[in-house]
């Protein structure tokens, strides 16, 4: 698979998208290129969710466009975002936990061997593919495809999920908040494997509200507030302190404590 | 690389059928001990054998959809309805046997094809759906029955289908064991050998993402309503011929009875987990324990105290199998 490294692959413009009388999303403008990590940063609430959504085919924007490789996107379901190549990974990767790792795997997509008349699933195969997949994007611990995925840690199902997704031949990788349930160990695998993906020449979509995670992988940042992006920028240009204050709703987080003391000293009067 | 430890005593804990298989041989010896001979001869072994293929053949689709994630009770009432419509049809109004058999297998499918319909496009789950079939079928079987024959009961004659059907091999045997011993060959190379048995595993997991890797779920869930409407009534007829008659309440106890035998099998209640051989052991630890009980001294009315019994001791005991299989990371270097 060859990618044309920093060439766009996803394009929003004006995109708006409302429930009924609810405007969820507001005149939102993104570009998403090959071999870089776009992280998209906000409160909850603020309409990354949707933006998601949009992306993978569940919802269609209400008006705007978007374009994949220029062309406009028009997906009747998250099936026919992923057979285009946008696949969509969420907080806990592995949603088969009593499947083995192999089954879990090639769920959908199962490789069979024909024994006599019958096509029989090839289980062998099917265990060998997702484990080497998997060590190839470091977690070297997995070693048996037969192993239940509930039984791998936070981390492990991410890299399975993220592995299974460039298996099949993903483009772009949306990653919605793989690190919230996390603890910092873990976290960091799947940071590293983030990093893995985009050198691969993955676009790589990361949703969070950890900032930290963000400026560890991030190339390009959008900060999302109330349906809006309120800040769009490189890496390198603001700090993190900057960001935090951004995601707070623009509001400096030293007037916001300035604020909240001299309210608490109103009630002490 | 696994295929030295997948037969090693670690990978077989780690199996859903284990917990079965220990509660199947820990029945066995208890009337072995209490039953004396008469419990494991070939004509005590008949005995449970008989009824375990009855229950068995049913059980294992109704299995196959909790691995799904649905439940379907309506068999209850397809049993008789089968049964009914075998011996009205060839019974009462003389028609070939194919004939009633044809129109009670297809009379399975069609509920079965209701109940699956109704649960894709109502998103009802499917034990308040089925158990709306489960009365508008018996419903219907009574009304129909008095209806047509003015009787609840009809008798049935066909020696022809009999030595296929409902015959017994030997004087004791019934060849309903056979019919079981093909629908366990059947459905273990679909549900673990085939494509659609991993499907089945998914869907029971998360079914929303099942659907979003591209496995037609709506297809699969009729599909399995289907197979266990038509087994239902497979049972129903084969009783009938069997019986030489049929009446209109004979399937109740199939509910819960196949129910017990699937969850003592190590088959998860709410879906993702499971096995046919499972459900094989856990339909006959049902069967020796329903039928064990006679040959020992005591009063048969303990049995359902031991079946209570052994659900939870079953449904324990695979929980801690599950969990052992679900912590299991093979051991680095050195092991």
């Amino acid at each position: 698979m060859a990618f044309d490294m920093g060439a766009t692959i996803l394009s929003l413009q004006g995109v708006n998208k409302s429930f009924g009388p609810i405007d969820v999303l507001h005149d939102i403008n993104l570009e998403i290129r090959a071999g870089e990590v776009l992280c998209l940063l906000g409160d909850n609430g603020a309409g990354k969710s949707t933006v998601i959504r949009l992306l993978s085919g569940v919802h269609k924007p209400s008006s705007g466009t978007i374009t994949m490789d220029g062309k406009p996107l028009n997906f009747a379901s998250p099936r026919e975002a992923a057979d285009h190549g946008i696949a969509t990974v969420h907080q806990f990767g592995g949603t088969f936990p009593l499947m083995s790792i192999g089954r879990s795997f090639f769920v959908g997509r199962e490789p069979v061997r024909w024994v006599g008349p019958f096509k029989v699933y090839d289980r062998k195969t099917a265990n060998d593919i997702a484990v080497k997949a998997v060590q190839n994007f470091g977690i070297t611990r997995i070693e048996d495809g037969d192993r239940l995925v509930g039984g791998l840690s936070g981390g492990e199902r991410q890299a399975l999920a993220i592995a299974r997704a460039v298996h099949f031949g993903a483009r772009v990788l949306i990653l919605d908040e793989p690190t919230a349930a996390l603890g910092v160990k873990q976290a960091t695998h799947v940071l590293r494997i983030v990093n893995e993906a985009k050198r691969r020449g993955l676009a790589v979509i990361f949703i969070t509200h950890q900032v930290m995670h963000a400026m560890a992988v991030g190339d390009h940042f959008a900060v999302l507030i109330r349906g809006a992006i309120a800040s769009d920028f490189k890496k390198g240009e603001k700090t993190r302190e900057e960001i935090t204050d951004l995601m707070a709703g623009g509001a400096s987080m030293a007037t916001l404590e300035a604020e909240i003391e001299s309210n608490m000293a109103g009630h002490d009067a | 690389m696994s295929t030295s430890s997948s037969l090693s005593f670690g990978s077989l804990m780690r199996r859903p059928e284990t917990g079965s298989f220990l509660g199947l041989a820990a029945v066995f010896l208890f009337f072995t001990a209490f039953g004396g001979t008469n419990f494991a001869s070939p004509t005590g072994a008949a005995s449970w054998l008989n009824v375990a293929a009855q229950l068995g053949i049913v059980a294992i689709p109704i299995g196959l959809l909790m691995i799904a994630g649905e439940l379907d009770i309506s068999i209850g009432s397809i049993i008789p309805a089968g049964s009914m419509t075998c011996a009205i049809i060839s019974g009462h109004f003389g028609l070939p046997i194919i004939v009633g058999v044809g129109a009670a297998l297809a009379l399975g499918a069609f509920i079965g094809l209701i109940n699956g319909l109704l649960v894709i496009r109502t998103a009802v789950p499917s034990f308040i759906v089925t158990l709306g079939t489960l009365f508008a079928v018996a419903g219907m079987t009574l009304g129909f029955s008095v209806l047509v024959t003015g009787t609840t009961s009809v008798a049935i004659k066909v020696p022809e289908a009999k030595w296929l059907l409902g015959d017994f091999i030997g004087g004791i045997y019934q060849v309903t064991i056979f019919w079981w011993i093909a629908a366990v060959i059947f459905w273990t190379f679909f549900l673990h050998a085939s494509r659609f048995g991993n499907w089945i595993f998914a869907m029971g997991g998360d079914k929303v993402s099942a659907r979003n890797a591209g496995i037609p779920t709506d297809r699969v869930t009729i599909m399995l309503f289907v197979c266990s409407g038509m087994s239902a009534a497979f049972v129903g007829l084969s009783q009938a011929i069997l019986y030489n008659s049929a009446q209109v309440s004979a399937g109740q106890s199939y509910i819960f009875n196949s129910i017990i035998s699937v969850v003592v099998g190590g088959v998860l209640l709410t879906g993702g987990y499971g096995s046919v051989f499972g459900i094989v052991l856990g339909t006959l630890t049902f069967a020796v324990v329903s039928q064990g009980i006679y040959f020992t001294g005591f009063d048969a009315n303990w049995a359902s105290l031991i079946i209570g019994v052994l659900l939870l001791g079953a449904v324990l005991m695979n929980n801690t199998f599950r969990k052992m299989a679900l912590s299991y990371a093979p051991k680095k270097a050195g092991k």
